[in-house]
C-alpha cells in the first residue's frame, strides 16, 4: 500500500459494524446464528471489527418491544442489552475501536446521559460516541416517567437544548482540573459547577465527572428531514444516513456539505456514514444467489404478511404469502406495527406503488415484499466489493459505511477476512490505528470550541 | 443462619478516610481510569469476598451536610457506577459487582436494562444498591419541587413525610424493576422457523405498573438476566429504610455500634419483615464497618489519629469505625454474628492498605476459625449469598402451550 508521489492522497474508507437488535434484516433462523444478548456476541463482533480496523462498533436502540395488531411482534429478533452498559464491558475487551451508543434525547435526562457518556469516554480512554435519536412516540413513552408528550415539530428544538446542556456539563470541569501532584486533588473548589436555563431545561448543580479524554464524545445523528439535516450540520460530527446507493449518497452528501458551508462549517469536518449490506461470494453469480437467499430468509412468509399489513393498514393474516396481493385499500388504516423506526409517509401511495409493481412484474406477496424492503448495496467477490467501496468513497457517495451483518454474530467475519486486506492494499484502509481516540480515528480534528470554559463560567 | 460469614467491601475513591489518597500518593486522574478499579476488585476477588459495592451519586462528595464543602484536597468526582461495574465484569470471574444508583431521578426502565446487562456481562454476578438521592442531586434534573436543605427541616413532620414519600417511590422503583426482570420467561426465545417466530409472545409479558408518580408498560427490552433477579441491596440507618429493605431488597446493610445495638437492629428488621408481609426469602442482614487493619490495634489507632490530624478534622462516619488487628476484627465479626448479623460490608479506610489487609490477613484468620470459604463454591452472586434463582412471577401464569407450538418446539 504505497501512494505514488504526485498523486493526491486517496480518501479513506471509514467502517463500522454492530449487533443488529431489531428488524427483519437479521436472519435469526440461520444455523450459525447465535445469541442476541450474551456478552460473547458483543465481544466477538467488536473484536472482529477491531481486527478489521473499523472506526467504531455501533449499537442501535429501540426502547419498546414492537407490537403488531396490539400483540408483541414475535417475528423479528428482540431482546437487547442497555447500550452504554454493554459498551462499557466491550471497552474491556477491545483497545482501539470506537464505541458508539444510540441513545434517545427524549427518553433520557441530560444530566444522567451526559454523565454516562463521559464515564464511557473515561473507561475506554477516549473511544465514546453518541448517536442521537429524537423520536418521541407515545407508544415508547409508555415505558418512561415522562411519557410521550413531545409535539413532532418541537423534537429538534428540544434535542438541540439537550445537546447544548450536555456540552455545558462536559465543559464544566476545566482541562487539568485534576492535579498530578501536590496537596490538592482538584485545582479549584467549583469544578463541575454549572447552570443552564433554556425553554426545556432549567437546571443547576455539579457535574461529577472530570473532563473526559475526548472532551466531548463523538456525536452522530441520522435525521433525514430538512430540520434533521440542519440539526446535523449544526450539531454532530458524523451523519448516519440511509442513502446507501452511490447516486443518492452523492446527492445527500452534497446537500449536507452545502448546509455546512451555509453556516460557516468546514464540510470536511462532518462525515457521512450510511448503513449498507454487503454480500460476498467466490464469484459474482454466487454472491447474487446468496443475496437472493438472504433476502428471502429476511422476509419469511409470516414477515411478508406483517410488512404488507403495515402498508395496507389492515389485517391480512388470511392471505397466502405466495399468492397475489390484496386489492389496494381505499382508506388509510392505523399502524399495524408499533415501535418501528421508519414509517411509510404516505401509506396509500406506497400501497398503490407496491400493487402496481407486483402486477407489472408478476410477483407474489412475498416476492414483492422482498423486492420492496430488502436491499444489499454491495454484492460481489471480495475484490469487486473492495473496488465498489473504494469508488463510492472516492466519488463522495459517502465517507464509509456501517455494515449490517445479516447473521449474528459472524456476519462480518468474512468481510474482515477477505475484503479488509484488499482495501488495505488499495491504500484506503488503515493498517494500524494511528490515533488514540475515536475523534482521531475518524480524522475529525480538534473539538470545535464554540464557547470556552472560562466564558461559560463567566456567563 | 448460614455456617459461613458473608464478606464484602464498599469501594469509594482511594478508601473511606479522606487522607487515604494522599497517604497512598494516588494520582487523582487514576481514579477516573478503569485500571485503578480493576486492581481493587482483583484484590477483593483474591480474598474470595462475596461482592464489592461501588458508591455513586449525582452530587459531588462533601464532608458537610446538604451542601458542598469547598475542600479541594479531598477526592472529588465519580464515574457512573453501573458502567464501572460493567467495565470490571470481563476482568473478573467470580466476585459479585454491586453498583449504586439513585432511584428518584433515574428512569426505572433504563435501570432494569442496565442492571440486567451487568448481569449478562458478568455471567450472573450483578447486584444493585438502591439509593434515594437527596435534594442536591435532584437539582440537576429540575423536574421535582426542591426542599429546604437543612437538617432541621428534615426533622419537621413535613420533612419526615417527604422522606417517607421518597422511600415509597424507591420501593415502587424496585418493584417495577423486578417485574421488568421477570418480563421475559427464561425460555422466551424459541427461534421457531416453521412458524417464523423468534420468540413466543405468550412468554414475554407487559408489566403494566402504575404508581402515584409513574407508570410503565413493559416488557423490558432486555431478556431475563442470568440470575433471574439481580440481587437488590440497600443501606439503612432507621425504620423507614429498614421497611424499604423488608419490602423489596435481598440484602440490607445496617450500621450498629455495638453487639447490643446489632441485636436490637436485627430484631427490629425481623419484625418489620413480618409487618410488611415479606414474600422474598429473609433479608440477609450485613453490618457496615469502617476498618483500619494493622499489626496491632495500637498501630491502627495511631494511624487513624495521625490521618485525622493531617486532614485537619476527625473522620466521622455513619458506620462504626474499627481500628484493630485482623484477629481483633475477626473477634468482633464473630461476636456480632452471634447477635444475628450474617455478613459485613467493610469500608476500607484505605484501598491501598486496608483492602489488601482484608484479603490477605482478615480472610485467612476467618478461614482458620472455620467461618469463611476457602474457595468460591458458585459463580453467581446469588450462589455466594445462598439465594436460590427465583421462579419467574409471570411464567407460572402462562397459559398452556397450544398443540401446534408444542409440536414446533420439537423441530
Amino acid at each position: 500500500m504505497t501512494e505514488k508521489t504526485g498523486t493526491p492522497a486517496k480518501r479513506q474508507v471509514h467502517l463500522a459494524a454492530g449487533v443488529p437488535g431489531v428488524n427483519h434484516y437479521t436472519v435469526w433462523g440461520d444455523p450459525t446464528a447465535g445469541s442476541q444478548i450474551d456478552f460473547d456476541t458483543f465481544e466477538h463482533v467488536a473484536k472482529t471489527a477491531e481486527r478489521g480496523f473499523f472506526d467504531y462498533f455501533f449499537l442501535a436502540e429501540g426502547l419498546r418491544v414492537r407490537e403488531r395488531n396490539g400483540q408483541l411482534h414475535e417475528l423479528d429478533v428482540a431482546g437487547r442489552p442497555d447500550n452504554l452498559t454493554v459498551l462499557a464491558a466491550v471497552a474491556g475487551v477491545t483497545k482501539h475501536i470506537g464505541l458508539v451508543a444510540t441513545a434517545s434525547a427524549v427518553f433520557n435526562e441530560p444530566y444522567d446521559l451526559a454523565r454516562k457518556l463521559a464515564s464511557l469516554d473515561h473507561l475506554s480512554n477516549g473511544r465514546a460516541g453518541w448517536n442521537i435519536v429524537v423520536s418521541a412516540d407515545a407508544f415508547t413513552g409508555e415505558n418512561f416517567r415522562r411519557g410521550g408528550y413531545l409535539p413532532y415539530d418541537e423534537r429538534y428544538d428540544r434535542a438541540g437544548e439537550f445537546v447544548d446542556l450536555s456540552r455545558v456539563l462536559w465543559d464544566s470541569w476545566p482541562e487539568n482540573a485534576l492535579h498530578s501532584a501536590g496537596a490538592d486533588f482538584v485545582s479549584r473548589a467549583d469544578v463541575g459547577d454549572y447552570r443552564y436555563s433554556g425553554k426545556y431545561f432549567d437546571t443547576h448543580g455539579q457535574f461529577t465527572v472530570p473532563r473526559s479524554p475526548q472532551g466531548h464524545p463523538v456525536l452522530i445523528q441520522a435525521g433525514d428531514s430538512a430540520d434533521g439535516r440542519d440539526f446535523a450540520v449544526r450539531t454532530v460530527d458524523v451523519v448516519f444516513s440511509r442513502h446507501s446507493e452511490p447516486e443518492a449518497g452523492r446527492a445527500f452528501k452534497r446537500d449536507i456539505s452545502a448546509r455546512a458551508v451555509a453556516i460557516g462549517r468546514d464540510p470536511e469536518s462532518i462525515k457521512v456514514i450510511p448503513g449498507a449490506s454487503v454480500v460476498l461470494g467466490d464469484t459474482e453469480a454466487e454472491a447474487r444467489e446468496r443475496a437472493r437467499e438472504i433476502s428471502f430468509a429476511q422476509v419469511t412468509p409470516q414477515t411478508a404478511i406483517a410488512l404488507l399489513q403495515q402498508v395496507w393498514g389492515t389485517d391480512l393474516s388470511g392471505y397466502d404469502p405466495d399468492g397475489p396481493l390484496p386489492a389496494v385499500p381505499t382508506t388509510d388504516g392505523d399502524d399495524v406495527i408499533q415501535g418501528i423506526a421508519r414509517r411509510h409517509d404516505d401509506r396509500l401511495a406506497t400501497a398503490r406503488e407496491w400493487f402496481a409493481r407486483a402486477e407489472a412484474e408478476n410477483l407474489s406477496i412475498r416476492q414483492l415484499v422482498v423486492a420492496a424492503t430488502t436491499r444489499h448495496e454491495f454484492i460481489g467477490t471480495a475484490s469487486q466489493i473492495a473496488q465498489q467501496l473504494d469508488e463510492a468513497v472516492q466519488s463522495r457517495a459517502a465517507d464509509g459505511y456501517v455494515l449490517s451483518g445479516n447473521v449474528v454474530p459472524h456476519g462480518i467475519d468474512e468481510f474482515v477476512d477477505q475484503v479488509v486486506p484488499i482495501l488495505q492494499e488499495r491504500g484506503v484502509l488503515r493498517t494500524e490505528y494511528a490515533g488514540a481516540t475515536l475523534r482521531e480515528t475518524l480524522g475529525l480534528g480538534e473539538l470545535p470550541v464554540t464557547t470556552s470554559w472560562a466564558e461559560r463560567r463567566a456567563s | 443462619m448460614s455456617e459461613h460469614l458473608h464478606l464484602s467491601v464498599a469501594l469509594d475513591g482511594a478508601g473511606w478516610h479522606p487522607w487515604a489518597w494522599k497517604d497512598a500518593r494516588v494520582r487523582p486522574a487514576a481514579l477516573f481510569g478503569a485500571d485503578y478499579w480493576i486492581e481493587q476488585v482483583a484484590t477483593a476477588e483474591r480474598g474470595l469476598l462475596d461482592f464489592v459495592t461501588i458508591e455513586d451519586s449525582f452530587a459531588l462528595q462533601t464532608g458537610a451536610a446538604f451542601t458542598h464543602d469547598d475542600r479541594t484536597d479531598h477526592v472529588t468526582g465519580r464515574l457512573d457506577a453501573v458502567e464501572l461495574a460493567a467495565r470490571i465484569a470481563p476482568e473478573t470471574t467470580r466476585i459479585g459487582l454491586v453498583p449504586s444508583t439513585d432511584t428518584l431521578q433515574t428512569e426505572p426502565f433504563h435501570l432494569a436494562s442496565a442492571l440486567a446487562t451487568v448481569d449478562f456481562a458478568s455471567r450472573g454476578r450483578a447486584g444493585w444498591r438502591v439509593r434515594a438521592g437527596g435534594a442536591r442531586e435532584s437539582e440537576n434534573f429540575g423536574r421535582r419541587e426542591t426542599f429546604e436543605l437543612t437538617l432541621d427541616w428534615y426533622r419537621t413532620p413535613e420533612g419526615q413525610a417527604q422522606i417517607a414519600r421518597q422511600f415509597d417511590e424507591a420501593v415502587d422503583v424496585i418493584e417495577v424493576v423486578r417485574r421488568l426482570w421477570d418480563s421475559w420467561d427464561d425460555d422466551a426465545v424459541i427461534r421457531d422457523v416453521p412458524t417464523g417466530r423468534f420468540f413466543d409472545r405468550d412468554r414475554v409479558h407487559h408489566v403494566n405498573f402504575e404508581s402515584s408518580s409513574f407508570s410503565i408498560a413493559g416488557p423490558s427490552i432486555t431478556p431475563r438476566p442470568p440470575q433471574g433477579q439481580v440481587v437488590v441491596t440497600a443501606l439503612g440507618h432507621a425504620t423507614v429504610p429498614y421497611r424499604l429493605a423488608a419490602r423489596g431488597a435481598d440484602v440490607l446493610f445496617v450500621t450498629p455500634t455495638s453487639t447490643e445495638d446489632a441485636a436490637r437492629i436485627v430484631a427490629e428488621v425481623r419484625e418489620l419483615e413480618i409487618e410488611v408481609g415479606r414474600t422474598l426469602p429473609p433479608l440477609r442482614i450485613f453490618a457496615d464497618l469502617v476498618v483500619l487493619i494493622d499489626a496491632t490495634s495500637a498501630a491502627a489507632s495511631t494511624r487513624l489519629e495521625r490521618w485525622n490530624e493531617l486532614d485537619g478534622a476527625a473522620y466521622v462516619s455513619d458506620a462504626f469505625i474499627v481500628a484493630a488487628s485482623a484477629s481483633e476484627l475477626a473477634d468482633l465479626l464473630e461476636e456480632w454474628r452471634d447477635a444475628g448479623i450474617e455478613g459485613y460490608r467493610l469500608r476500607p479506610a484505605s484501598a491501598h492498605l486496608d483492602l489488601p489487609a482484608i484479603a490477605d490477613q482478615l480472610v485467612p484468620e476467618l478461614q482458620r476459625r472455620g467461618i469463611f470459604r476457602h474457595e468460591y463454591e458458585g459463580d453467581t452472586l446469588r450462589g455466594h449469598l445462598g439465594l436460590d434463582r427465583p421462579a419467574n412471577r409471570y411464567a407460572t401464569a402462562t397459559a398452556p402451550r397450544s398443540a401446534s407450538t408444542a409440536q414446533n418446539t420439537e423441530n
